[in-house]
């Protein structure tokens, strides 16, 4: 019987922790345990038989760290048959009467992925693919990931087994004491993430003893529709006399386990400290009892690195703000790779409340592929919303799915039959929860019948891909009421009916309804409670909309979803704050009042708001952005950079200064993408900044960028970990006549002389300029670069003095440099 | 004998402003605003952050430069100076976790001010969890007529950075507390210390 079929119907015992027995068999401290696969492999053997004699029916290969972080792939050629013949020896040999079968054992890298670590995820794919390879071409039953603890890691793996074989794949993850993997996932999100992926079982495994284990396999029990693995440690360890001992006995351990298999555990073993003793106590306590069904579970559920959002409990709010369409300023920030402008958007959305963040960046100059990969990488480093994957490029799609931590939703399919082949196989691949606009090659019906009929037949299509019917959330399509009266009817009846005859969730794009109306919100408020009331279980919506958040904080505590009405009562100060406003304007602030001292002082002194408004102030008073600039807020940064390099003020009120300029700076940008002619002249030149590779340090770097900013550079802020060929890339394709370098660690300086070497090589005419913790003017020298700047301010010192040593060494208009 | 990684989550001291003022190069900053702003830092991280450190203890034999303990050594005079009259040691990784990583790396983005600030506070955090951890060691090895001595990291004098690749062996430390060595030997989180605690046999006079 082959693994998957056993497990439909039966308890399958895995099987006990290997370390701590090799270690007690002789494996001195620092060796690798792999290399007794080939060295010592009658004692491989011995400890795999008796965990099979023991009643395993899984014993994993000792192939935990095989990978090519480790060994090369001629050694993983040699290894991963070696311990798969020491697993065969061992099955060959036992006494046992239970089905056996042999697991390719894969552990985690030990490096941390991008953005955080180094470790790019493609190559965390390529790793593990050449062990899974390796080892399923060798012969085993079934791939075992286990004891990873970082949520992307995990993706990275079961993604290689995935493209790598079609044997069975459990994925077991190691929880902290918070109940949460280190790098930040809760149970639910895990379940979510790989029951999506299509892994056949999933669980806990090592870190901890079975009691303080049970809440997190509580919590895949509750979530799951796949079978459910339970590996824990024998408890923690310690040393008594000089040997290691673990403070859970195989009493205890094997009770814990046995209530677990009753309350709905299908897969049980041990990990750390769990002799083959801990498995013969767990199978006897067991072995009687009938296995647990495993049920679906229905849920809909999308998830981030850290946390799930499950439809169908309160109302789900996808912030549609990351979206170009109709934004000029958003449209120049992409278009100029402007990624803190779109972060921005996402963090004030989730301050506002969304549960979900949807990323659209199409626009037709960018390379939207590149684009939306980047967004989604950026934006997941940062927020801990899950994100709406919203593109109609196909590349674009799989680009950025992939590069997903977590279960994304994807925005969208409809019931195109040749939408439906390219989305269907990308879904089943990388999970996700689908968007289905109920919509086909006709086009958008009038009647709430034939958008249910489309539904139906998205239902069927899904299905035949394997996808189920909870992994789809259908948009009814609102329309404008504005070109047919009825439009809004048919959509909720549409929308009522798949909820309760089809029994699937419901998403709208509520604010479609009033186009081309006055006042627009006020309809959108009203249409949103309908919906609502109607079924509705997500909306695509603006959170800056008073009236949309107003409806869904008063829904919410009218359904009894918001216990003792508190979420409310947080709400509601917004509206008491929002009504003065509406029946008295503020008054504008006068030209004189938005004098020159004003808007200088502002900045100075560090105040974003007021700094904000006084340059909008200038600008409806007709004075020229640029005048703005050199007028007010140069010789505003300059107080304060002279305070600085003077040390009358402190880093951090040069940064306060340096963001209040930053704010005014967004309002003249705003302004000068209405008024595109008088942007002229407005750029000191491009400066191309990075973090030099191997380094991941870059809060210098950011400062420098900031202040460049505020003098009125155009800065290609390439990030950190930078490698040398970009940076030049990057100098080239701008002709920048200037380059930032910054490197915090020894380590690090090497990657920076090679970055200036290349440099030189094809950008001859670009000025270098270093800095950074570990840098010093002879570091600097010995590198070859041009320059060495002690701070930020010095960095645009020398940036301006460049300028003005060569008429035309800048673009732009040099004579506005004070 | 085998080596026994242990792990612990320690609970940190107050935050030190003073402190984090210094590592944020403000000495003596007093305007209220920046103050305020640097409040709202460490409200905002108090919930990310976590202390964590794995540790193992090891017999220590010194061989001229050469240090080893179970199953590693490394080549360094000044370690091997610190260590001076030891018998063993206790090898320890700390960090206090990634949430503040993400925190610098969103206000990196929206706000180098609060990054700066997030970033001093980090320096502060991870002081007091390494200060916090050795003290805690240096009363529970008094009994045992163990004397703590001061921590040496990877890195200082002439102890070669190197020397952390097996370490981070040792130590499990990526599985243990979520601490990883990149290609260039800097850790992830950023807010993390590797050291070494020399334990001398303390003579009995009475």
């Amino acid at each position: 019987m082959d693994f998957r079929s056993y497990l439909q119907s039966h308890i399958v015992y895995l099987d006990g922790g290997m370390g701590t027995l090799l270690q007690a068999a002789g494996l001195p401290a620092g060796e690798s345990p792999m290399l007794w696969n080939l060295t010592h492999p009658e004692v491989i053997t011995e400890l795999q038989r008796q965990y099979f004699d023991a009643g395993s029916n899984v014993v994993s290969t000792n192939t935990f760290g095989a990978n090519l972080l480790h060994f090369s792939k001629e050694e993983l050629q040699k290894i991963i048959p070696a311990a798969i013949d020491c697993a065969r020896a061992a099955r060959d040999s036992s006494s046992g009467a239970q089905q056996k079968f042999i697991a390719l054992d894969l552990g985690p890298s030990g490096r941390l992925l991008e953005p955080f670590g180094d470790y790019d995820f493609e190559e965390a794919v390529q790793c593990f693919a050449e062990s899974i390879r390796i080892g399923v071409a060798y012969g085993v039953d079934l791939v075992f990931l286990e004891t990873v603890n970082d949520c992307y890691e995990t993706k990275a793996m079961l993604l290689a087994a995935k493209e790598n074989c079609d044997l069975p794949v459990m994925v077991s993850n190691a929880y902290s004491e918070d109940g949460k993997l280190m790098t930040g996932a809760s149970p639910a999100a895990m379940v979510a993430m790989l029951e999506g992926m299509g892994a056949d079982a999933i669980g806990v495994n090592c870190s901890l003893g079975p009691k303080a284990l049970r809440p997190i396999v509580e919590q895949y029990l509750e979530h799951a529709s796949i079978p459910v693995l339970f590996k824990p440690n024998a408890g923690l360890p310690h040393v008594t006399d000089g040997r290691t001992v673990f403070d859970v006995a195989p009493e205890e351990f094997s009770d814990e386990v046995a209530s677990l298999v009753e309350k709905g555990v299908r897969l049980a073993g041990g990990c750390c400290g769990t002799t083959p003793e801990y498995i013969r106590q767990v199978v006897e306590k067991t072995t009687a009892m009938a296995p647990v069904p495993v049920l679906p579970k229905n849920e809909t559920v999308v998830s981030s690195y850290a946390d799930a959002v499950i439809f169908g409990q309160a109302p789900v709010l996808i912030g549609e703000r990351i979206n170009p369409t109709g934004k000029k300023r958003f449209k120049q920030a992409l278009v100029e790779n402007d990624i803190g402008y779109i972060l921005n958007e996402g963090l004030k959305q989730q301050e506002k409340g969304v549960h979900i963040l949807d990323v659209n960046v199409g626009l037709p100059e960018i390379d939207e592929a590149a684009l939306l990969e980047t967004a989604v990488k950026e934006l997941q480093a940062v927020i801990s919303l899950p994100l709406q994957i919203d593109t109609a490029d196909t590349a674009a799609m799989e680009r950025a799915l992939r590069r997903y931590n977590g279960k994304a939703m994807i925005n969208s399919v409809n019931g195109k039959q040749a939408v439906m082949e390219q989305i269907f196989p990308l879904v089943k691949k990388y999970g996700g929860v689908v968007v289905a606009l109920t919509l086909d090659e006709e086009g958008i019906p009038a009647t709430a019948e034939k958008r249910v009929a489309i539904a139906r037949r998205i239902l069927e299509t899904a299905a035949k891909y394997g996808i189920d019917k909870k992994d789809l959330v259908f948009d009814t399509l609102a329309m404008t009421i504005s070109a047919d009266q009825q439009a809004g009817q048919a959509t909720l009846e549409a929308l009522h009916r798949i909820r309760t005859e089809l029994g699937c969730h419901t998403s709208l794009g509520v604010s479609n309804i009033s186009f081309g109306l006055p006042s627009r919100d006020a309809v959108n408020g009203v249409f949103f409670a309908m919906a609502l009331t109607n079924g509705l279980s997500a909306a695509i919506m603006n959170p800056n909309s008073l009236e949309m958040m107003k409806t869904y904080h008063a829904y919410c505590a009218l359904r009894g979803l918001d216990e003792n009405c508190l979420k409310y009562l947080a709400f509601a100060p917004q509206l008491a704050a929002a009504a003065p406003a509406a029946s008295a304007p503020a008054a504008p602030v006068s030209a004189a009042e938005a004098g020159a001292s004003g808007l200088q002082n502002a900045v100075v002194k560090g105040l974003r708001e007021e700094a904000a408004t006084l340059a909008q102030a200038q600008l409806d008073a007709s004075v020229a952005p640029l005048d703005v600039v050199q007028k007010e807020l140069i010789p505003a940064l300059d107080i304060v950079g002279r305070n600085f390099e003077a040390k009358k003020v402190f880093l951090p009120q040069l940064l306060m200064s340096a963001e209040a300029a930053k704010a005014a700076f967004e309002k003249l940008k705003a302004y000068m993408v209405q008024h595109p002619e008088q942007a002229e002249g407005n750029s000191k030149g491009d400066f191309v900044l990075a973090t030099v590779h191997g380094d991941i340090h870059d809060i210098g770097k950011n400062i420098v960028r900031l202040l460049l900013e505020n003098y009125g550079f155009r800065v290609w802020d390439l990030g950190k970990d930078v490698p040398a060929e970009t940076i030049v890339a990057a100098t080239v394709e701008h002709h920048a006549p200037l380059v930032g370098l910054s490197a915090l660690m020894t380590t690090t300086v090497p990657a920076m002389e090679e970055t200036i070497r290349q440099l030189r090589v094809s950008a001859p005419w670009a000025k270098v300029v270093v800095g950074g913790a570990v840098l010093t003017q002879d570091y600097a020298d010995r590198i070859g670069a041009d320059h060495y700047a002690k701070d930020a301010m010095e960095t645009v010192r020398y940036a301006i003095q460049a300028g003005e040593g060569n008429g035309n060494f800048l673009k732009g208009n040099v004579d506005t440099i004070p | 004998m085998s080596l026994v990684v242990q792990r612990r989550i320690l609970e940190l001291p107050p935050v030190d402003q003073r402190e984090v003022l210094r590592y944020a190069q403000a000495s003596g900053l007093d305007e209220l605003a920046l103050l305020e702003r640097l409040e709202e830092v460490c409200q905002e991280a108090a919930p990310l952050i976590v202390g964590r450190v794995c540790l193992v203890e090891s017999p220590l034999r010194l061989n001229g430069d050469e240090v080893s303990f179970e199953g590693l050594s490394v080549r360094s005079a000044n370690l091997g100076k610190a260590l001076g009259g030891c018998s063993s040691a206790v090898l320890f990784g700390a960090t206090i976790g990634l949430g503040l990583d993400r925190l610098i790396a969103k206000y990196g983005r929206i706000s180098p001010l609060k990054a700066l600030f997030c970033q001093a506070l980090g320096a502060e955090r991870i002081e007091a969890l390494c200060d916090g951890f050795c003290a805690q060691l240096a009363r529970e090895k008094l009994p045992q007529g163990l004397r703590a001595r001061p921590r040496f990291s990877p890195g200082y004098g002439d102890c070669p950075l190197d020397f952390q690749k097996s370490l981070f062996l040792i130590l499990d430390a990526p599985h243990q507390i979520g601490l990883s060595l990149n290609g260039s030997l800097l850790m992830s989180p950023t807010k993390s210390v590797t050291a070494i605690v020399g334990l001398e046999k303390l003579e009995t006079s009475w």
